[in-house]
């Protein structure tokens, strides 16, 4: 086996020149800054990453952390693997269950299907960025008050959801959080709970 | 004589409350670490190349160009050309890498070719008149024929018939009639011809429990009503959301002299702490005292987490090459889907009757299902009714599929959908209320009668089922018609065996150690509460060490065993630590050991509260040094027996449908449900209501759909394989048995019997795919 763990960093391009083709069609490459190569595509400058590994910056709970990640990398697989941020869970690994759901500039999104590299310049809020230290937010402490979790795996990824819906819905009606969290899944059952938490 | 014996309600401050479970904090700020999450410095990702055939052989394997991969540390090799693989997605080689887009790089490279066989992957109804067996008894055929109950008569006649292909020597032999096998039995396996199994693929229906009891033929003529239907419940899988898998290092590299005892550290998911180790060492070929076993949190289980499983081998095996760095491998969502488990289907033709009374007096059925290679389970029919006249048959399918399971409540859901959809047909065929019949028939209901007779009336008032109620054919306008139906169940759950060692130190702190899990059923949560009752301190005094098998040996957490097991040796063990504390105090307290109590965190005498010692000054007394004593579960020199077996519960559901798109809502459900004395009522409501949901989940979306081409499952993710959400539920409401007749029965596990029954409820979507999934309603 051949021993090599250096990081296969991208550091200029990447790319052949089939494809860059590909990508910018007549256009041509214009390298404006060190680090990835641009492209035009589509009308558009297009930095463009890759296939190796990139360095890539990422803002999560207010810090600034780094890595050198390939593009195929996932905000989740980042988070959980490069930046030890455990509490967004991999479930489903395909944007259905909401278990690794993060605030991105604010919004809920599914970390397993936004690319880290995507995430650059963008604001990152994990479970771990929500409550100060060992402290738990109201909505956490509700969480415990209603017995809104068993085995705990989805729970961190409710929290999060639940904490943007209800600064979304701060009065919500059951319709409203019938649809509203409808984007998470539990499997042991504890949704009762969790409405108790909304209402 | 200490007594031991759960205290009475005037004279016990936290057990029977509602509590909040004590790892709530952690779990709902995300800071719980599950195995899923261990994440040590060094970490390799594992990675495992899967069979993509339902049933093949494996000629060749070529890890070549894998092994020459930068980043790639060790490849294993599983199974070996030539072996024959029974099952899409099972394993074949395994590797280990820096990262895991290099482990997935290398699992590419690896080549791999099969010849591929016939596969079998359908549970449909098995033709009629088949064979018995088609070739020479196995010794696994044997096994399951006495398993199920097979009558002597026909075991004997089937060895004599077809020979057997297994050599049974006379320590077997004597195990045999040791273990319950008729002499008789054993006489026939003695002299029995042997014949070499059959090469050619054998029939995958296989007949496993045929009985008859009483006289059904007579008693069906003789019958008032009979009714006739065809029942069942499809494959589901577990579909735990932390997948299973395993991370396995050797702290010193591959010197076990350097690593202070530990020669392999395995971080697992699984409901079976203390048995993980004994299942590493036999393949590892090591001690499996130098094995040790972690897990603070799991991710689910529901059955399917009692082994380190083959990739759990893979990770320590791929360590040991890798000089001992951590190796984790943690399935994906589409092999969990696959191949980690699913609970067998069941199905049944039933024919069943009633007197003019409407009493129960015949029951008949033909059932069948399967639970991959293994045939699948023999659902226990029919469910809680022992009715007079029997006459019934099994047979279990074997299909080319990831093997069952055991999933909560094994073979009961199954029993439950079947029985109790027979008893509707017949109570609607009666023109009687499916209440007032269960309730006429609760005599053949067994030991359990007495229960349903104290819960069917409150979950009849709890759903308003009097009102409500109506003969099948809602005669209301519009397509979307409503219905109630109502199912009893049982299940055991008396307590594992459990040890714990409860330290008492002389600043007053306590700590209990015992090598259990808490699969999120509030585990943590009881054992606190029990010990903190016991020793009349708050609940933040006591501090619970789980989820390391260095400590005191616990059982696995299944068969809701875990509840009565660890509850019971805590609350030896608390009582036996408390009473030495006595012995220590009552000088100072000028009293005698037995006049003391230990209440609101005090030590005192129960006829002169004013002669008291802070709980912390109390434990001064114990000097320098803590004390420890061990609790264990069952402990025949410690009587009474603090846990039981034997629950009874009753559900009821609320459901429209749309008859026009076959779109079912759940509009309430009811539960009442007994465990004997519970312990945290919050936690127990909790359990009771997760299985209210995974049952609305099981009977309407869930099944695990086979493709009969490649024998493949078709939808191995969580958007087809699709778990109820928030929208899909209901109003839910839960009793709980508790007080009188209740409390004295000890404490019994709750985790399998409420998920018994919703499937019954809904009725069978797949009979009635775009019509009706709830008979009531038509």
């Amino acid at each position: 086996m051949k021993d090599d763990d250096a990081p296969k960093t991208d550091q200029h391009s990447g790319l052949t020149r089939r494809d860059f083709m590909k990508i910018s069609g007549v256009g041509v490459a214009v390298p404006l800054v060190l680090g990835p190569t641009v492209v035009h595509a589509a009308g558009e400058e297009v930095a463009v990453f890759g296939p190796g590994k990139a360095p890539i910056a990422l803002m999560v709970n207010g810090k600034k952390l780094y890595a050198e990640l390939e593009p195929r990398v996932t905000l989740l697989d980042a988070l959980r693997d490069n930046f030890n941020l455990t509490g967004a869970k991999r479930v489903c690994d395909r944007g259905v269950c909401g278990a690794c759901t993060v605030l991105l500039d604010g919004k809920p999104v599914y970390a397993c299907s936004v690319l880290a590299i995507d995430a650059q310049g963008k604001s990152i809020t994990t479970i771990e960025g929500l409550a100060d230290g060992d402290s738990l937010t109201p909505v956490m402490q509700a969480f415990v008050d209603h017995d809104a979790q068993q085995c705990g795996f989805c729970t961190p990824g409710f929290v999060v959801a639940t904490t943007h819906f209800l600064q979304q819905h701060p009065n919500p009606t059951a319709e409203d959080i019938r649809r509203g969290l409808s984007g998470n899944f539990c499997r042991c059952g504890t949704y009762d709970g969790i409405r108790a938490v909304a209402l | 004589m200490s007594d031991y014996k759960w205290p009475d309600p005037a004279t016990r401050p936290l057990l029977g409350k509602k509590i909040s479970r004590v790892d709530g904090p952690i779990k709902s700020s995300g800071r719980a670490k599950y195995t899923y999450d261990y994440n040590p410095a060094g970490l390799l990702a594992g990675k495992i190349l899967r069979c993509p055939y339902s049933h093949a052989r494996i000629t060749s394997i070529d890890t070549s160009a894998a092994e020459k991969m930068a980043g790639v540390k060790a490849v294993q090799i599983i199974q070996k050309p030539g072996t024959e693989i029974f099952w899409a997605g099972d394993e074949v080689v395994a590797v280990a890498a820096v990262d895991e887009p290099t482990a997935e790089d290398a699992i590419c490279a690896i080549k791999v070719q099969y010849e591929v066989l016939p596969h079998f992957v359908s549970d449909a109804e098995p033709p009629k008149n088949i064979a018995a067996t088609s070739g020479p008894i196995s010794r696994d055929d044997f096994e399951d024929m006495e398993d199920n109950q097979v009558p002597d008569e026909q075991v004997i006649a089937a060895i004599k018939q077809n020979g057997i292909s297994f050599h049974p020597d006379e320590k077997y032999l004597k195990d045999a009639q040791e273990s319950g096998v008729d002499p008789k039995v054993v006489e026939a396996l003695r002299t029995a011809k042997y014949a070499e199994a059959a090469a050619t693929s054998r029939s995958p229906y296989k007949k496993t429990a045929a009985q008859t009891q009483g006289e059904p033929d007579k008693a069906f003529t003789a019958a008032a009503t009979v009714s006739e239907g065809l029942y069942g419940a499809s494959c589901i899988t577990h579909c735990c959301l932390e997948t299973h898998g395993m991370a396995s290092e050797w702290p010193s590299g591959n010197d076990p002299a350097a690593s202070h005892g530990t020669s392999l550290l395995v971080h697992c998911s699984t409901q079976n702490l203390s048995g993980i180790a004994p299942q590493v060492a036999e393949p590892m070929g090591i001690p499996a005292g130098s094995i040790r076993v972690m897990q603070q949190y799991v991710g689910g289980g529901f059955g399917s987490k009692f082994s380190p499983d083959r990739w759990g081998i893979a990770t320590a095996q791929l360590s040991k090459s890798a000089g001992g760095k951590p190796v984790k491998i943690m399935l994906e969502r589409d092999a969990e889907q696959e191949v980690a488990g699913m609970r067998p289907s069941a199905f049944a033709r039933v024919k069943i009757a009633a007197d003019k009374s409407g009493k129960l007096v015949a029951w008949e059925s033909r059932s069948w299902g399967t639970g991959g290679m293994g045939g699948g389970g023999t659902p226990p029919l029919p469910y809680i009714f022992e009715i007079p006249n029997q006459r019934k048959q099994n047979i279990a399918i074997s299909t080319n599929q990831g093997s069952a399971r055991a999933w909560r409540a094994p073979n009961h859901p199954q029993a439950a959908v079947i029985t109790m959809g027979a008893i509707e047909d017949l109570a609607a065929k009666m023109n009687i209320d499916p209440l007032d019949f269960i309730t006429r028939n609760l005599e053949l209901a067994g030991p359990r009668a007495p229960i349903y007779r104290d819960e069917l009336p409150i979950a009849a008032e709890l759903m308003q089922w009097k009102q409500n109620w109506h003969p099948r054919g809602d005669k209301s306008a519009g397509p979307v018609k409503r219905g109630l139906g109502l199912s009893i169940h049982t299940w055991g759950g008396r307590g594992h065996n459990s040890d714990c060692d409860l330290t008492i130190h002389p600043d007053g702190s306590v700590e209990i150690k015992m090598a259990t899990q808490d699969l999120g059923t509030g585990a943590r949560t009881i054992i606190i509460i029990v010990a903190a009752d016991a020793l009349g301190i708050p609940m933040e005094n006591v501090k619970l060490l789980i989820g390391d098998s260095r400590y005191p040996v616990s059982g696995g957490s299944g068969g809701s065993t875990t509840s009565g097991g660890v509850t019971s040796s805590t609350r030896r063990a608390a009582v036996d630590a408390r009473n030495q504390l006595f012995a220590k105090v009552a000088p100072a307290l000028k009293a005698q050991p037995e006049e003391l109590e230990a209440v609101n965190a005090t030590v005192r005498v129960k006829s002169d509260p004013s002669r008291s010692l802070s709980w912390k000054d109390a434990c001064a007394k114990l000097g320098a040094m803590p004390m420890t004593v061990r609790g264990k579960n069952p402990d025949k020199s410690k009587p009474p027996d603090l846990t039981n077996s034997g629950v009874g519960g009753v559900q009821t559901a609320d459901v429209s449908v749309d008859t026009e798109t076959g779109i079912v809502r759940v509009n309430k459900m009811v539960a009442v449900q007994d465990c004997g004395l519970v312990v945290d009522v919050k936690t127990a409501e909790s359990q009771v209501i997760g299985a209210l949901i995974m049952g609305i989940s099981y009977a309407l979306y869930e099944e695990k759909i086979l493709d009969p081409v490649t024998g493949r499952m078709l939808n191995p993710n969580m958007e087809f394989y699709r778990l109820a959400g928030i929208a899909d539920i209901g109003e839910l409401k839960v009793h709980m048995m508790t007080g009188k007749g209740y409390d004295e029965r000890y404490v019994i596990g709750l985790a399998e019997p409420p998920v018994v029954s919703p499937g019954r409820r809904f009725r069978m979507r797949w009979l009635m795919p775009s019509a009706s999934a709830c008979r009531s309603c038509r």
